[in-house]
């Protein structure tokens, strides 16, 4: 192995063999291959240390166009993978200097690895998103209440308007939160394991719509149906509400080895054991 | 605005779907899955992506432009104070309600009915605008952890 090229993990899982990955390129076009160690195998692709080294990594992991042509690589691969049973995604840009070091760590990591496979056969991750429409703005709102109580005068009117408007939009924001708690409940239910990440940005989504749960949910294959279709009950219960199911994913969020499950914020993440 | 819309994150309508052909699951959903989520294991590479907090501000910035900004074709969340954490809108509306409580002033001299609003009272959760629905959610969960 060159000193100017690294390992570029993708997925672990008991076995990969490598004709799953005939028709997909890997990282910068280079193939993805399989590497074997401690009855366990990874997708892995070698990669340039110019472009992926930790001092390249970090410049280029600011680089969207770059970041959105690795992410996309980095899923397809981990698709392609979950499509012969059960994988393990590994974060990105997890890299290795060598096939040996990264085989060491299969090997080293052998009962977690495997620990977390277990937790994940069978199963499938989806992702529910819940939006509501962004609340009125103050165009919108009534010119009602100019004889109203209080101060007289445009300005007074102004002013109890706005506050009016201030306190409609924080009732609404409250019911709607409420509402998404509920619907998170509901699906929890259905599921082995829940991780509700912070919704997207309305930056992020780029919809006119304001994001209230951003859930994933761990549910057995027998299960997807019946969330698929609880997911839809719930979209006729609260009409108000836009309800996106997407999936099925790799177990992206429940891909965790046991000293990580609390996961660096603590949040979210719910262990099946204590169903 | 449909509801129960299902988007196939794989483009298949079973299993998993192969990138080639069906719907490309969307960008954002893939960024905080590979970024915040999948397996953590110290590679000799280290590059902490957890730090990288700017990263994640700027993709919120720049994704909508990247993939649906301009289909959109609008940057409603810029000029919504509610949304918008922009310095400039906050300067901005800092001026106009400087302007109108001055207006308000000279209208209605004895003020104090109703209380000035000074801005909109949200803009203190800019920083972290999800918090209180998800402080409630993450609670509830706690809550039937512990059980």
């Amino acid at each position: 192995m060159a000193d100017d090229s690294g390992i570029w993990m993708y997925a672990v899982a008991d076995r990969m063999a490598p004709e799953w990955f005939r028709d997909v390129a890997g990282i910068a076009g280079e193939p993805v291959r399989a590497i074997s160690a401690g009855g366990l195998s990874a997708a892995v692709t070698t990669v340039r240390l110019a472009e992926f080294g930790e001092q390249a990594l970090r410049r280029n992991l600011e680089d969207l166009g770059w970041l959105e042509k690795v992410a996309r690589i980095h899923h397809d691969v981990i698709e392609a993978a979950a499509q012969h049973g059960p994988v393990l995604p590994m974060r990105l840009a997890t890299v290795f200097r060598s096939d040996a070091n990264a085989a060491a760590e299969l090997a080293r990591r052998q009962e977690d690895f495997a620990a977390a496979l277990r937790r994940v056969t069978g199963r499938t991750e989806w992702g529910v998103k819940v939006s509501a429409r962004p609340p009125a703005t103050v165009e919108g709102f009534p010119e009602a209440d100019r004889s109203g109580t209080g101060g007289t005068g445009p300005g007074a009117a102004f002013l109890r308007r706005r506050r009016t408007q201030l306190t409609a939009r924080d009732n609404a924001r409250q019911t709607v939160a409420a509402d998404a708690e509920k619907i998170h409940l509901a699906l929890d239910e259905l599921a082995v394991a829940s991780y509700a990440r912070p919704p997207q940005d309305p930056k992020l989504t780029g919809h006119a719509e304001w994001m209230v749960l951003n859930g994933a949910y761990l549910v057995g294959e027998e299960g997807s149906a019946g969330f698929a279709a609880a997911v839809h009950r719930l979209g006729a219960d609260y009409p108000e509400l836009r309800i996106e199911l997407t999936g099925p994913w790799p177990p992206y969020s429940f891909a965790v080895v046991e000293e990580l499950d609390a996961g660096p914020t603590g949040t979210g993440e719910r262990q099946e054991t204590a169903r | 605005m449909t509801e129960g819309v299902v988007q196939r994150g794989a483009g298949a309508a079973q299993g998993f779907g192969s990138g080639s052909g069906g719907g490309q699951p969307n960008l954002g959903d893939i960024l905080e899955r590979v970024l915040d989520k999948g397996l953590v294991i110290v590679g000799d590479i280290r590059v902490n992506l957890l730090d990288i907090e700017l990263l994640t501000i700027k993709l919120r910035l720049v994704i909508a432009s990247l993939e649906t900004a301009r289909e959109v074709g609008i940057n409603w969340w810029e000029d919504d104070p509610w949304f918008s954490a922009n310095g400039s809108d906050r300067g901005k509306l800092a001026e106009e309600n400087r302007q109108l409580r001055a207006r308000l002033a000279e209208l209605d001299p004895e003020g104090g009915a109703v209380p000035a609003v000074a801005a909109p009272p949200e803009r203190e959760d800019q920083g972290k605008p999800r918090s209180r629905a998800w402080s409630k959610i993450y609670e509830s969960e706690g809550d039937e952890r512990d059980r």
